[in-house]
Formats: structure tokens, sequence, C-alpha cells
């Protein structure tokens, strides 16, 4: 057991470090909500590909360093303690590429990951429906067979970043006659620009255009953008969703960051110390958060896969998240009322934690019945 | 990096659960409240030949240690079996005494510490202000402790004794846990300032140890009551297909595993901040698990005769020995360490 690294790693470390001091924007980027920061933050992302550091863990050839988990951390932690915009092509890279590295066809491969390195196409998902959210095997929009392809029908919602995204990934109901409700669903991408897809934009707790509704009127997907078999997409879906709670979607870096800068926050409120308890609880749970990652990474690279305790990973970060920013809207007193500000945007961001990528209660029944082995019963 | 227990550390920690497992714990836990201490000294001379105690003794002091990775692996193999007796107590005064200018000490006391024959327990009178050292006032287990040693702490010095026997016991809230005064006089071991650096290191370990000991302690409460609520039915089925009590549960696991990283970090790194990170969030885990526990046992986990209560009350005392969590907090913002 140890927590070293090699002069390797330090030497990648040291690297990353070094082009982020002299890349990373002196003024925060607008926000990622809106079309003018959308637009900004493609931007970086493609300055951030052009020296091969936008997705470090990937393969070379398709715009990586073959990085590897353990310095991808590394780079993640540089990354947020460096200050550097938030990540637009998230959904893509967390979700669809490691699906498309497990599932997909060297062709899909080769055409969908250079463009999501560099930005160029921005990625949103197509998962939930009005009447399919946490029991999403019971979606209902429908992939119809037809020559050379796939015609989509029916509608998504809560759609992260699609109002001003490119393509977009999800289940689609293939055959409507299946015995089980998981069964006879098929995994696609599509083009939001097609011909009858409608983009209707959603504006989250503060205004913002952060998620979107999408109307498919006989859309038409061509066979090379179904990934895996048809028929078989929930089961990809889920090795995604294991992927999505399990190491990529939150890196400790992001939290070790924040936590120092709630720690500046106080410092600089003059270290009241009524507050101070919820100060260290933020330093305590990013640590805890930075080595229990450790050992989920150890663990994957001994081989073994990235289980049911990924839901213990989904539920401490959604909720360490939101108590980290509620206690540094308390610090900020009358002034945490203000919006637009970088605490605001991130407390509102964190809000949503505990209901996206699986709710919380849905994980809490993952580890109570895959972890601990208790019965399953009504929900 | 790989931060992992390797395959030696977990057939250690197999090797003893299945020791104490064999061993019925929670009988020898009611012997030792009792102050019957026959069946307390077998199972420690078990757990010494197991190696536990050498683990903290040097090895020009025959031992094994300082391993403090292997440490908190026996911890929590301990804290799972609520094994009675000044187990950190011993662990720490043996790092102490390892870490004095002076050899004598370590070299007269050490090797029946490693071996078992003996037993230690310590206490530490309230340190400056602002020092960050945990305040031991009472004496564990001083009745069964040969080797009872006390710390005083002055802004200049502290002063290491060998107190006399100790009086009788204060009432305990964990009965397992026998509570003594602090015995005044005795022979001065060792005093100066370098006593006082060798105390913080030791009680350093000491907040360790304890930590690990309540992760032990938070597992096996999350164990017993898992397999309760499986088989205790209510309405016709399981209370635990019910989701207001899985996901209590879920809870209790979500705290201690991500307390058990901590543990075994704090270990590799011996950092003060990581050390009492490691102790305020395994003791609130385990204590969450507690009242957990309690809860979903109902009536029959709140007598004391259902053998529940040597973990509940243990989880509870645990919280504040050698470091309250506010006090463990405080250190954790002091450190100006960025992990």
């Amino acid at each position: 057991m140890d927590l070293s690294l090699t002069p390797a790693d330090e030497a990648f470390r040291a690297g990353a470090r070094a082009w982020l001091r002299s890349h990373v924007p002196s003024t925060p980027l607008p926000s990622l909500e809106t079309e003018e920061g959308f637009a900004a933050h493609r931007a970086w992302e493609a300055e951030l590909a052009a020296d091969r550091w936008s997705v470090v863990n990937w393969p070379a050839e398709y715009g990586g360093r073959d990085a590897g988990l353990i310095r991808w951390l590394l780079f993640e932690e540089e990354y947020h303690a460096a200050g550097a915009p938030g990540r637009v092509g998230q959904n893509g890279v967390s979700l669809l590429a490691p699906t498309l590295f497990d599932h997909g066809t060297e062709e899909q491969r080769a055409r969908v990951l250079p463009s999501m390195a560099t930005g160029e196409v921005v990625w949103a998902q197509a998962w939930s429906e009005p009447e399919a959210g946490s029991d999403l095997a019971s979606l209902r929009s429908r992939a119809v067979r037809t020559s050379g392809g796939w015609l989509l029908g029916g509608q998504k919602t809560w759609s992260s970043r699609a109002a001003f995204a490119d393509r977009a990934f999800g289940l689609f109901r293939s055959d409507p006659d299946a015995p089980k409700p998981h069964q006879g669903l098929t995994y696609l991408m599509f083009d939001l620009r097609a011909p009858g897809v409608t983009v209707r934009p959603i504006a989250r707790l503060d205004g913002k255009p952060a998620f979107a509704e999408l109307f498919l009127d006989d859309v038409f997907v061509p066979d090379e953008d179904v990934i895996g078999e048809p028929g078989q997409g929930w089961r990809i879906a889920m090795s995604t969703a294991g992927n999505e709670r399990g190491l990529m979607l939150r890196s400790p870096g992001r939290f070790l960051a924040s936590a120092e800068r709630l720690r500046g926050l106080w410092q600089a409120q003059g270290s009241p110390p009524e507050a101070g308890n919820r100060v260290a609880d933020a330093l305590i749970g990013a640590r805890a958060y930075q080595l229990f990652t450790y050992a989920a990474a150890s663990r994957f690279l001994d081989g073994e896969s990235i289980g049911p305790e990924s839901s213990l990973n989904k539920i401490f970060w959604s909720e360490y998240d939101i108590a980290l920013h509620e206690t540094a809207l308390d610090l900020l007193g009358a002034e945490g009322e203000l919006a637009d500000t970088d605490w605001s945007e991130r407390y509102v961001f964190s809000l949503a934690g505990p209901i996206y990528a699986g709710t919380n209660e849905i994980q809490r029944d993952i580890i109570a019945e895959r972890l601990l082995g208790l019965p399953k019963g009504r929900r | 990096m790989r931060f992992l227990l390797d395959a030696e550390q977990r057939a250690f920690a197999d090797s003893l659960n299945a020791l104490l497992t064999a061993a019925d714990t929670p009988s020898v836990v009611r012997d030792w409240s009792r102050g019957e201490r026959k069946s307390g000294r077998a199972l420690w001379s078990r757990i010494a030949e197991a190696g536990v105690f050498a683990l903290a003794v040097p090895e020009e002091c025959e031992g094994l240690g300082p391993r403090p990775v292997e440490l908190t692996v026996a911890f929590i193999e301990l804290g799972r079996h609520a094994v009675p007796g000044p187990l950190v107590e011993t662990t720490t005064a043996a790092a102490l005494l390892a870490e004095l200018p002076d050899p004598g000490p370590a070299k007269r006391f050490l090797p029946s510490l490693a071996t078992g024959e003996t037993m230690a327990t310590l206490t530490c009178t309230p340190p400056p202000a602002g020092h960050g050292k945990p305040t031991a006032p009472y004496a564990l287990d001083a009745d069964a402790a040969t080797i009872r040693l006390t710390v005083s702490e002055s802004a200049a010095a502290a002063e290491l004794r060998l107190a006399p026997p100790p009086g009788r016991p204060l009432p305990s809230l964990d009965p397992g846990r026998r509570l003594f005064g602090v015995p005044s006089g005795g022979e001065v071991l060792a005093v100066g300032p370098q006593v006082g650096v060798a105390v913080g290191r030791a009680v350093l370990r000491a907040r360790l140890a304890t930590a690990a000991q309540a992760l032990g302690v938070g597992l096996a409460l999350l164990d017993r009551s898992v397999a309760y609520v499986r088989q205790r039915k209510q309405f016709g089925v399981p209370i635990g297909s019910f989701q207001a009590v899985k996901h209590q549960l879920a809870d209790a696991e979500l705290g201690l595993e991500f307390a058990r990283p901590l543990v075994h970090g704090a270990a590799l790194t011996m950092d003060p901040a990581d050390v009492a990170a490691a102790k305020v969030t395994a003791c609130e885990a385990a204590h969450a698990t507690a009242r957990t526990a309690l809860q979903l046992h109902g009536a029959i986990g709140y007598t004391a005769e259902y053998d529940l209560s040597l973990w509940l009350t243990k989880a509870r005392a645990l919280r504040t020995a050698w470091g309250t969590p506010d006090e463990c907090r405080t250190v954790v913002l002091s450190g100006g360490r960025r992990w």
C-alpha cells in the first residue's frame, strides 16, 4: 500500500501545471449555460486540445496522451487548482466516449472521438422522458426500422447542455413487443440539427438554459450511428451509468480546489470560529474523496471493474458539493444572495447533483440491495 | 501509487478476524467489565502471539515495528470484535517509550509489552492551550495494566512517570472500558522538551489507532444490523425490504467506507491533519452507525443484555477518546497543507 508517485508521474504533473499556468484565462469565462459562455468554453476546449490536454487519458490516436487513470487524476488536481474553466464537453467525454471505447466500432471511434476532443462537436445526453425518470427502462421514445437506418420519434427531457450542443446520444425503444421493459432498447447517436428535431431550452432555477426538451418527429439515424447491437441498449447504457457514477464524472481535484477556495473565503472573513467546523468538514471530505478515488483507481488498475460501490461515490460527491457551497454562501452573508458570482454559479450547479446521474434514492437502493444484500421490496 | 492493502495485509486481517470470531469476545467483554480478567488476559496473549503489539515496538527492541498500516489493519479487527483492554494505550505507550531520548525505559518495558506479558495504560493531563494534543485524563484499565504511564506537560517540558496502582474504578458509560483517576506521584522515567516531542508523536498514533478501532466497531454494528433486518419480520416481510430502513443502512455504509481510506491514508502519511481527519470521520461514522443500529433493532437494542450494547457504548466512548471531534477539526484547520 502506498501513495507515492513515480518521477514520470511527477514530471507529467509538472508539465500540466506549467501549461495551465501560461494558458488559463486570467478572468473567468462567461457562464457555460449561456450562448456566449458556451462558445467561449468551446474555444477553450480547442486551446486545450491543440496541446493535447483536453482528454489526457485517451489514446494518442484520438487526441489524448495515453496518460492512464492515475495521471488523469493528477491532471484534474492541477486543472482545478489552476482555476481553469468548466468543461463544456463533459457529457460526451465522460459518458459517450467510455461507451464507444467498450462497445463502439473502430469506425465510430475514428469518426466521433477526435471532434469530441477538440470541442468542435459537443454532445448532449438524451435519457429521461416526461414519464421515465428514475424508472428509465419504462421509456417510450421509439426507433422504427427504415431503409438504411432508424426513424426516431417521441420526447426526451432534462437533456443537459442540449440548448447549445450539436449532437446527442440516448436510448430508444426499438422493439415494443419485447417481454420486459429493459429489453428491446437501442443505443443511438443523432444530430440535434437534423430534420424533425425541435430543441426547446428549459431554464434552470437561476433562469439559465442549462438543459432542454427534445421533440423528435421521424428523425432519420443511419445504421452507423447505432452503438452495439440493436436491442442491447440497456446493457450498454448501464455500463455507461457505471462510468458516470464511477470515477470519471467528478474528479477529486475539483473538490480539493473547492475546499481550498472555501478555506480562503473563511480566512478572508477573519476565520470566524463558529464556521470553523463546517470549513474543516469540507477539507476533510475532499481528502476522503481523493483517497477513496485513489483506492478505486488502484482496484480498477488491478483489473477489477467499477461495481455498485460507484453508488457510494455518487452520493458522496453530490451531497458534499452542496454542503460546501451552502457553507460558502452562509459565509458570504448578504452577499451570498447575489447571482452571477462564481460561488452562486457553483451553488446552483451543485443543487442538481443528487438528482441527475441516477437520483440518490436510487443509489441508496443499489447500495442496500447490491452491497449490503438487503431484500428487494416495493420502492 | 497502489492505494490498496496487499495480500499479506489482507491475510493478517483475515487471520485476526478468525481468531477473534472463535474467541467469543462478548463473554470476554462481560467478564472484563466485572473486573474478572482471566479470559481477557488469555485473549490478550493470543492477540500478542498474532504480533499485534510487536507492530508498535521497534525492531531494535525485539518488535516488528513501527508498522502503522498493519496497526490500523489490526485495530479495525479489534474494534470489529469489541475486544476489551487498554489496546490503544499499550501500543501508544510502546511507541512513546521507543521515542524517548534515553533508551533505558524502552529496554526495561518494551520486550514484555511486545510479547503481551504486560499491559500499559497512559494518561495525558491537559497540555498548554493550542497545543493540538488531546487530553486523556482517565487511566483506561489501570487495574489490569502494570505499566501505568502519566504525562504532565508544562509550557517548557513534559514529564513522564510510572504511576502507582490506582484506586477504585469510576463508573463508565461503556462498561467494557474501566476508567480510573490518574494516580499521582511515582517514579520519573523521563523529563524534558524532547519528551514532549515524543509524546506528540505517540499521541498521533493513539489517535490513529482509535480511529481504526472505531471503524471496526462501526463495521460490526452495520453487519449486525443488516443481519437483523433481514430476519426480523413485520407486516409479513423482512423490515430490511422497506426503503426507510434500507436508506439508513446505505448511509451507514457510505460513512464507514469513506472513513476507511482516510484511516489507511493517515497511516501512510502520519500527517497530523490526516490523522485528525481520520479520527473525526471514523468516529462520527461509527457513532452514526450506532444510532442507526439502535433504531433498527428497536427495544431489544436498548437492553444491556443484548450483545449489540457492547458495540453501541464503545462507539460513543471512542468518539471522544484521544481527541474530540471539535479538537480534530481544529487540527485540520490549523494545518496549512494543501492535500
